[in-house]
């Protein structure tokens, strides 16, 4: 997601700097040597098989584990400066199935952290409404249980108590995780909605690819024993796999996966004019979209048109040059 | 407190003796209960009350404590169910005539083993609420900031409430139903009078006496479910939706 970081940067950066932990008793360490920088306001995808060290290396943000080796800065602080539960309170943290606390309201469990924090009441509960809006909530929610909402409101709901105190950083472990497909994707683009407002830096944990692809600004790809694989923008992972195990990951459908991140109007050709009949894609439409229309139509080009009327033409040939790059 | 206990009356307590009364063989005779109920029926009932809400209280600190103790250190879980377990068992007269010779005859014996009955409830029902907090809502109270004091109050023990709500209704009706046994130890409560109307073969005072055990019991359960409600709002919100 080229575009996050135009709007706002309030997060910081945060560094990794030769990480290991080991578990007693666990002959491969969880996490091995880990150095990685996430620049401020970006989302880096942690992504990997389980047992890869992915939610280890996140939980040794908010020091819910403590590192054997190595340190982290966010912002250029050691975590190890500061106390962990005043840390905690100043991180931002979704887990899957939200952790909301069920016998609180929403309200509620929205300004549990600013409640930790002493917050004045007044102040908690405007700030309550105010993510409840953030998140697409209408405001009479506050007063619900968790056990009233369904499974996305839920997950709006674990993400306005994450955002509550304005944390600068968030740590997010499969927070889609248990959501179904299509209630998932709207998930996903709330929350690129919401990040592009706020510009936090977010690590996001993830089994799933594609989530990855979709969220990230930038994606670490872990393997058996907390060892980095590759730490690249989705594009450049796809494009450029660093070894059988990344390109094992991401799919053997990568390219096409390649195709998602681009658009229409990125690579329409403004010289060429399209024969009649031809169809016609909008701007905004992305490549993949783009193939499969192309694909349907029987068609070898399109024409690429913007807000303000034709912008040039597209090839199935250079859609399958962008495909087939490596 | 409870007054000294009455002496068991020599003649039957019959009071005036009307038509109804005089005649030992009437099942119900409400003339006796009207007549009786300031002197009689209204203090026995307040006498059980308290011994009930006394045992109640103080069974729950005990078991709180002992619960918060267990949810942190197995070995005592199953040390203190082990033993309220085995006092479970024990026949209620037996336990209350085991402390007569330590206590002497009296309240102090009759609360003891009033409240030794109540532990193996509440301690088995507040340690399983206790443990009962869902995982993520503990992990997310950790990953939020929460210190371990607060997580265990603001999250374990709220979550608790259900389960504890649980063990007092179970444990408060069991104690008005053991402490109409205890008037054999003492002639405090409700089952003093009881027992008075086995002796005298009454059967308006037998009926009297139940009949308000019954409806104490009844009330009080319906008055922690009334509770319940006001302190846990989760719940009724989870049912409905």
């Amino acid at each position: 997601m080229i575009d996050v970081l135009e709007d706002r940067v309030s997060g910081v950066e945060i560094e990794f700097t030769h990480v290991t932990k080991r578990f007693p008793g666990q002959e491969q360490p969880a996490v091995s040597d880990l150095s990685l920088t996430v620049e401020a306001g970006q989302i880096c995808c942690l992504v990997g098989p389980s047992g890869g060290g992915k939610t280890t290396a996140m939980k040794l943000v908010n020091r819910l584990i403590e590192p054997t080796e190595g340190d982290i800065l966010i912002g250029g602080k050691s975590i190890t400066d500061s106390d962990p539960v005043e840390l905690r309170r100043g991180i931002g943290y979704v887990i899957q199935e939200t952790g909301l606390f069920p016998h609180m309201t929403i309200g509620e469990n929205i300004g549990v952290v600013p409640q930790l924090l002493g917050w004045p009441k007044k102040r908690t509960t405007e700030r309550a409404a105010e993510l409840l809006k953030l998140v697409n909530l209408e405001p009479e929610m506050a007063k619900r249980y968790p056990a009233q909402l369904s499974g996305g409101q839920r997950q709006r709901v674990g993400l306005a108590r994450a955002l509550a105190a304005d944390p600068p950083l968030m740590l997010m472990d499969e927070p889609f995780g248990a959501l179904d497909h299509i209630t998932r994707s709207m998930v996903q683009d709330e929350f690129l909605r919401v990040h592009r407002e706020v510009g936090k830096t977010v690590l996001f944990v993830t089994h799933d690819i594609d989530e990855a692809i979709k969220m990230a600004d930038k994606i670490a790809v872990f393997r058996q024993g907390g060892v980095l694989a590759q730490y690249a923008a989705p594009d450049e992972l796809l494009a450029h796999p660093a070894d059988d195990f990344v390109a094992d990951l991401v799919g053997a459908d990568r390219g096409i996966k390649r195709l998602s991140l681009r658009t229409a109007g990125e690579l329409a050709d403004s010289g060429g004019t399209a024969a009649d009949g031809t169809p016609r894609v909008e701007a905004g439409t992305t490549l993949r979209e783009t193939l499969a229309l192309l694909l349907s139509e029987g068609a070898q080009e399109a024409s690429v048109h913007g807000d303000a009327g034709p912008v040039g033409v597209i090839t199935l040939e250079k859609i399958r040059q962008v495909a087939g790059a490596s | 407190m409870i007054s000294a206990p009455a002496p068991t009356p020599v003649i039957p307590s019959f009071g005036g003796s009307d038509a109804c009364v005089a005649n030992t063989n009437s099942l119900f005779c409400p003339s006796w209960v009207s007549q009786n109920w300031g002197s009689i029926l209204q203090p026995e009932l307040l006498q059980h009350i308290e011994l009930t809400v006394v045992a109640v209280v103080i069974g729950t600190v005990i078991a709180f404590v002992a619960a918060l103790i267990a949810f942190r250190h197995g070995w005592f879980a199953q040390g203190f169910g082990a033993i309220s377990a085995i006092l479970y068992t024990i026949p209620s007269l037996a336990f209350f005539e085991m402390f007569v010779p330590v206590t002497g005859i009296g309240m102090l014996t009759i609360e003891i083993g009033l409240v030794g009955y109540t532990l193996l409830i509440l301690f088995r029902n507040i340690l399983e609420g206790l443990r009962a907090a869902p995982a993520e809502a503990l992990t997310a109270a950790a990953g939020i900031g929460m210190t371990p004091r607060q997580t265990f109050w603001k999250v374990n023990v709220r979550l608790a409430l259900p389960a504890i709500f649980a063990g007092l209704r179970v444990a408060t009706v069991t104690t008005i139903s053991l402490a109409t046994v205890a008037a054999y130890i003492s002639t405090i409560g409700l089952g003093a009078g009881i027992q008075r109307a086995i002796q005298n073969s009454f059967n308006t005072e037998l009926l009297a006496t139940g009949i308000l055990t019954i409806i104490l019991a009844l009330v009080a359960d319906a008055l922690i479910v009334l509770i319940q409600r006001v302190l846990t709002p989760w719940q009724r919100a989870a049912r409905r939706s």
